[in-house]
């Protein structure tokens, strides 16, 4: 039971981030890719909070702190050094 | 008792994957810019919050539910700073399709700043415009 | 003063979360870090009046947890009806009572909840510009101005102004 639901979740989790690299590499512009990132991004929080869940283990922990602020600071300077350059 | 709380717990990762996974085909099937940005904002706050919660209910311990509220926190309080930022700068770029809006109240009230006039200011201006707004 | 002490108490509370233990020696540290971050970083003055409403909060915040589930579904199902593309607008809503911190949670709580987005905002006259994903005609547009409004006002009757 537990394993089949491992396997739905990193299948559905699998898909949504091959989409989302699709946006990033196709783009066209600089802001597409920074939303397609911060899914992509969102998405490996996820993750990594899925992990913990199934394995029980808090180790990861910390990272998800860490990522969730990463996201903020490089959005907010692409959006304005995009909006500067043009 | 325990098993209720797993498949609780095991609800809410399946339903925070299915949210990312819709707003990795929004972001390749919606049109412009602004519409995808309405898909980013799913997974970021309330896939985020269902998984945390999920965690939570399977990790069980004060310090670890400590770290995941965090998270939550910080996540809430950035996300839409960070979307508001983007969202104006795209704005501003002209990625939105005007085709595809009902009605641009924006535009029509005359206060925006349109995308073809901030390319004709000198770059100074426009720096300085930003930096008035910041 | 008032909102110093409330920022000096949020960051206290946030280093012991960091730590994840409530000790003594955490919140006596904390206390310090935040006494020292905000005289180095001082923020600006938030006029706010009026105080909490516990019972306005509960409401909003049941209200924001209906409202963040039920658009995120919907824009969910947006996202998976293929061919279909969906329609949006930018609607001016002018706020019925303007102050800085009202339009800021507005802001907040609208930017939280898929589907909708704040553009742009107009600080001097209280009117913010929101991006609404599935909006099919103008009708819809109005309705969507009326449900900002009465998120204001939820919002008023919770964080409190002058009566």
């Amino acid at each position: 039971m537990t394993t089949a639901v491992a396997v739905v979740i990193t299948a559905l989790l699998a898909a949504g981030a091959t989409l989302a690299l699709i946006r990033v590499v196709r783009g066209p512009s600089v802001l597409d890719r920074i939303v397609a990132t911060d899914v992509l991004l969102a998405i490996v929080v996820v993750a990594i909070a899925t992990e913990a869940a199934f394995t029980r283990d808090a180790t990861a922990l910390p990272v998800l702190v860490v990522l969730s602020i990463l996201g903020f600071v490089g959005s907010v300077s692409v959006a304005r050094f995009s909006g500067r350059s043009r | 008792m325990t098993a209720a709380l797993d498949a609780v717990a095991w609800a809410c990762l399946v339903a925070g994957a299915l949210l990312s996974l819709s707003a990795g085909v929004a972001l390749l099937r919606f049109p412009d810019l602004l519409s995808r940005m309405h898909a980013a904002t799913k997974p970021q706050v309330l896939g985020l919050l269902l998984v945390l919660i999920g965690c939570a209910l399977r990790l069980r311990e004060l310090v670890d539910i400590t770290t995941l509220l965090l998270v939550l926190v910080f996540q809430m309080a950035t996300a839409p700073v960070a979307a508001h930022m983007v969202g104006r700068a795209a704005y501003r770029a002209g990625q939105c399709r005007n085709d595809l809006l009902v009605t641009d109240e924006l535009r029509r009230s005359g206060s925006a700043p349109v995308a073809g006039l901030r390319s004709s200011q000198s770059d100074g201006a426009g720096a300085s415009e930003t930096g008035r707004r910041g | 003063m008032r909102a110093r002490a409330v920022a000096a108490a949020g960051l206290t509370v946030i280093w012991m979360l960091l730590w994840g233990s409530f000790t003594p020696l955490t919140l006596v540290g904390g206390a310090v870090i935040a006494v020292i971050v905000l005289a180095v970083f001082p923020l600006p003055v938030v006029t706010h009046t009026g105080g909490v409403h516990p019972l306005g909060v509960l409401r909003f915040a049941g209200r924001f947890a209906v409202d963040l589930v039920v658009s995120s579904v919907q824009v969910a199902v947006l996202a998976f009806r293929f061919g279909h593309i969906p329609r949006s607008a930018i609607i001016a809503v002018p706020l019925r009572a303007p102050s800085d911190l009202g339009l800021t949670l507005t802001a907040e709580a609208l930017s939280l909840v898929p589907g909708s987005l704040v553009v742009e905002v107009d600080r001097s006259l209280g009117v913010l510009y929101v991006h609404v994903l599935g909006v099919p005609d103008a009708a819809a547009a109005d309705r969507y101005r009326r449900s900002v409004l009465d998120l204001e006002d939820r919002l008023i009757r919770a964080f409190g102004r002058p009566a």
